[in-house]
């Protein structure tokens, strides 16, 4: 299957959300593993790396999950192709940029991705809509064992999985989830929640971020440690972790409602008319527009529908798609935010206006008792 | 807000936190938005931990750098020296993690949750690592046997050893 059809095929990801993805948009599970007779591919020779690739090639190839599958090289991508891959979170920008023997092996769904020859022989990454990392802890461990009946892994009964860098070695496990956090972030609140999820091993990065740190109040959530704990100890912390943000988050929506509402209101109705009119949209101030949009539908301002539209354009507002769709190997950044905005009115154009009645998700509980956890 | 975190740029509160190791440390980076981005840490791809964050501080020819023992540790699998994981806190292949296992056991106690892996478990490193329990199972039984002078019990142990070795044994060099 070839690059176009991919970017053509409708993703779970971007084309099916649904409200069950309203705080967290996504899970993200993935795994580092090495085969056991060769070196990493940092230090592999090319030969070694074609070699590596040819092995784990075959392995995956034979999987049910990806047939069919896109077997990509990284070396006959574009720059313009890699950088789509890595805006869909297919591809991680280290593997992009890496030489001989790079390659992705992708799903025809997209929620299957194993990079070849990245930091560790194998990467293999699954991602799912919405907050599930049990059910994508269940899939990715399925997959991960039937490629182990034919691939010998490098394994320490000691040390677990062994990968290039320390940091990985144990169980391999990076767990994440991509969370829309806009209230705590108009409220202030961001680095307190950083910090507080700090001290329990979990970190937070920003995402999608171009511009400020607001930007699309989008972060992404994940374990910090891969050793001294079973995949499932650690899927069970995070797990809670960002079960209590979401929390949070609920609360600090129901604050700015029941304080602020006007501001809000206000905040959320500009976005709208922006989207909706603009000419020129930087990456990052659609994001935020967006952002807004999007917690306007999670309030019940804007029909659940146009959720999935929302999410598309976070994926599609970025540089890598919208030079794309434009067709053109380079554009001028100006030129880009010209696009962007013209894409952004067209999708807006029918979209549905605000009605400022929220409904609040939830009653928050005890709102200004003391929280039971430390 | 005591004891807050500042960025490690530029001293404004810090919301990003990374690990790294470096020189057999380990760092904790504490950076805020605006530093972070400017590093390229918070990027789409954001899964891993980039490695310049401290880079060396001087920064000599790296090849001139003489061992300072006469002792340098070298992987016999992949010739990765300690100097070559200094410099990029990786190893060059899954043989390193024996090789290096002074330096690592106090690294990877700062690093993660505990040193011992306690999940997951390959199918076909799962029979070697019922045997190697076994096996040293078996030896511990074997040695306070022996100490208590229990010499029936000791020779019978002894047998058992052997019998597990023959039949796991066999299995480890078809696979
Ligand atoms: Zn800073
Ligand atoms: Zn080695």
């Amino acid at each position: 299957m070839t690059f176009g059809s991919l970017i053509a095929t409708p993703s779970d990801l971007t084309d099916t959300a649904s409200s069950k993805c309203a705080i967290v948009m996504m899970t993200r599970i993935r795994l580092a593993r090495n085969l056991a007779s060769h070196r990493f591919p940092g230090r592999a020779s090319p030969d070694e790396r074609a070699e590596i690739r040819a092995a784990c090639q075959q392995t995956i190839n034979n999987l049910p999950l990806m047939q069919p599958a896109y077997d990509l090289a990284i070396s006959d991508l574009t720059e313009l192709q890699k950088q789509i891959l890595v805006e869909r979170h297919l591809i991680s920008r280290e593997l992009s940029a890496s030489p001989d023997g790079a390659a992705a092996m992708i799903s025809n769904d997209h929620t299957c991705s194993v990079m070849i020859n990245e930091e560790d022989h194998l990467r293999i990454q699954f991602l799912r809509a919405g907050f599930q990392l049990k059910k994508t802890w269940a899939a990715i461990n399925a997959f991960d064992t039937a490629i182990e009946d034919t691939l010998e892994y490098a394994f320490s009964p000691t040390l677990g999985y062994l990968t290039a860098c320390p940091t990985n070695v144990g169980t391999g496990l990076r767990a994440s989830a991509m969370m829309h956090l806009p209230a705590l972030v108009i409220g202030g609140h961001m680095e307190k929640v950083v910090r507080a999820v700090n001290q329990l091993g979990i970190v937070v990065r920003g995402q999608f971020g171009e511009g400020s740190d607001a930007s699309g109040s989008i972060f992404q959530i994940s374990n910090q440690t891969t050793l001294g704990e079973s995949e499932e100890q650690i899927i069970k912390r995070l797990s809670a972790v960002l079960s209590s943000i979401v929390e949070h988050e609920l609360n600090a929506r129901a604050r700015l409602i029941e304080n602020d509402s006007s501001k809000l209101f206000d905040k959320i109705g500009r976005a709208y008319g922006i989207l909706q009119n603009a000419h020129l949209l930087t990456s990052s101030e659609a994001m935020n527009l967006l952002s807004l949009v999007r917690l306007g539908i999670d309030l019940g301002i804007f029909p659940d529908s146009g959720r999935p539209l929302v999410d598309r354009l976070f994926i599609e507002s970025q540089p890598g798609h919208i030079q794309n769709n434009a067709g053109q190997a380079q554009i001028e950044p100006a030129l880009r935010d010209t696009l962007r905005a013209a894409q952004t009115r067209a999708a807006f154009a029918d979209f549905a206006p605000p009605n400022f009645i929220p409904a609040i998700e939830e009653p928050p509980s005890e709102p200004d008792a003391a929280p039971s956890q430390n | 807000m005591a004891n807050q975190l500042k960025c490690v740029s530029c001293g404004k509160p810090a919301t990003v936190h990374f690990t790294q190791i470096l020189n057999n440390k380990v760092h904790k980076v504490d950076l805020c938005e605006a530093c972070a981005q400017e590093k390229g840490l918070t990027t789409l791809a954001g899964f891993e931990l980039p490695l310049d964050l401290f880079p060396p501080k001087a920064t000599s020819e790296p090849t001139a750098a003489a061992p300072e023992s006469g002792l340098t540790l070298r992987c016999e699998k992949c010739g990765f020296t300690e100097a070559d994981f200094k410099k990029t806190g990786r190893f060059g292949c899954p043989h390193c993690y024996e090789t290096f296992k002074q330096m690592l056991g106090p690294m990877l106690d700062g690093m993660h949750k505990g040193t011992a892996h306690t999940g997951k478990v390959p199918r076909h490193a799962a029979a070697r690592k019922e045997y190697h329990d076994r096996l040293s199972q078996l030896e511990l039984t074997l040695a306070s046997a022996i100490k208590d002078e229990r010499y029936e019990d000791a020779a019978r142990y002894r047998d058992e050893i052997a019998q597990v070795k023959q039949t796991y044994g066999k299995q480890e060099a078809a696979s």
